[in-house]
């Protein structure tokens, strides 16, 4: 089974990296882009029967290791059929 | 006295680190790789500065879930003081030894240089041999270094007296134009509640040695081993 977790930054975290994006996108002729935030894709293969037990699985792992709460949230997405 | 340096895969400062902590104790400290799962008998315990496991996903993440991490908990909660530097600082955060979390600089840049520093907190177990409010020349060497945490935790360190050093220029003054990472107050470095535990992003092993240049980290090292005494 396969499952995505998307990393963002909370809100009002500041992000260096997509502000400086932001502005790079700015300048090379998208003025229209005004708001960019960076966050990370992770793509994970997991034994498991069933999609509940595996998402426990990966909330757990967010938790401990992929996510820093203090500044990030993740969202979990099991991929049908793979 | 006993004291443990952690050498994690991508530390390049234990060895820095080990050479202040002689020229001051007289003596040699044990270097434990962080794949031991136990710990000889340490009063004090340094996570130095480096980039473990490079830096992946975040700085500090992997290594805050090495076999040696469950130990140092342990022994951080019986008591033992426990010191984390730029790399040290960040691992420190992320297994929550700290509170907050350090983050990309704002100006996107590596920043290698002497920095001014204030001593917020001049009677700690790490600083009580500087005066209240001196100001100190540090080296600093990092990337994420901006420390963060939500306003409560500001709150918090702020009103306990819990900030060791802040960013500031020669002349004391502590502003955004003296902060060069964006760190929320211009904390450099922060103690925890109890005081047995400090997490520094600039580097005083750095500056113990006058044919290297600076010398006031010499002052931090002489605090925490006459704490231990």
């Amino acid at each position: 089974m396969k499952a995505l977790v998307k990393i963002m930054p909370k809100k009002g975290v500041l992000d260096p990296q997509g502000k400086a994006i932001e502005k790079s996108l700015n300048q090379i002729g998208f003025p229209q882009i005004n708001k960019v935030i960076q966050g990370k894709l992770i793509e994970i293969e997991i034994e498991s029967s069933n999609e509940v037990n595996a998402k426990k699985i990966i909330e757990d792992a967010s938790k401990k290791l992929l996510a820093n709460l203090v500044i990030e949230d993740y969202e979990i997405t099991i991929l049908k059929g793979e | 006295m006993e004291i443990s340096v952690i050498v994690f895969p991508g530390s390049n400062c234990d060895r820095d680190i080990a050479v202040s902590l002689k020229k001051f104790s007289k003596k040699n400290p044990k270097m434990v790789w962080h794949k031991e799962s136990s710990l000889p008998k340490s009063d004090l315990i340094v996570l130095p500065g480096g980039f473990s496991y490079g830096d992946y996903l975040r700085c500090g993440s992997m290594a805050a879930n090495s076999p040696i991490m469950s130990e140092i908990i342990k022994n951080a909660e019986s008591g033992a003081y426990i010191i984390g530097i730029c790399n040290g600082f960040q691992i420190l955060t992320e297994t929550n030894l700290l509170p907050g979390t350090l983050i990309r600089n704002k100006e996107l840049s590596f920043i290698c240089k002497n920095l001014s520093l204030k001593v917020e907190n001049s009677e700690s177990n790490f600083t009580h041999k500087y005066s209240d409010k001196e100001i100190i020349q540090i080296p600093v060497a990092h990337n994420e270094g901006n420390y963060f945490a939500d306003q409560k935790i500001i709150d918090n360190i702020e009103d306990k007296n819990l900030i060791a050093f802040r960013y500031c220029n020669q002349n004391g003054e502590v502003n955004d134009k003296t902060n060069p990472n964006g760190s929320k107050n211009n904390i450099a470095g922060i103690i925890n509640e109890k005081g047995n535990i400090l997490g520094m992003m600039p580097h005083p092993e750095r500056a113990t040695d006058k044919t290297a240049g600076l010398t006031d980290g010499e002052k931090f090292f002489i605090s925490i081993l006459e704490s231990i005494q």
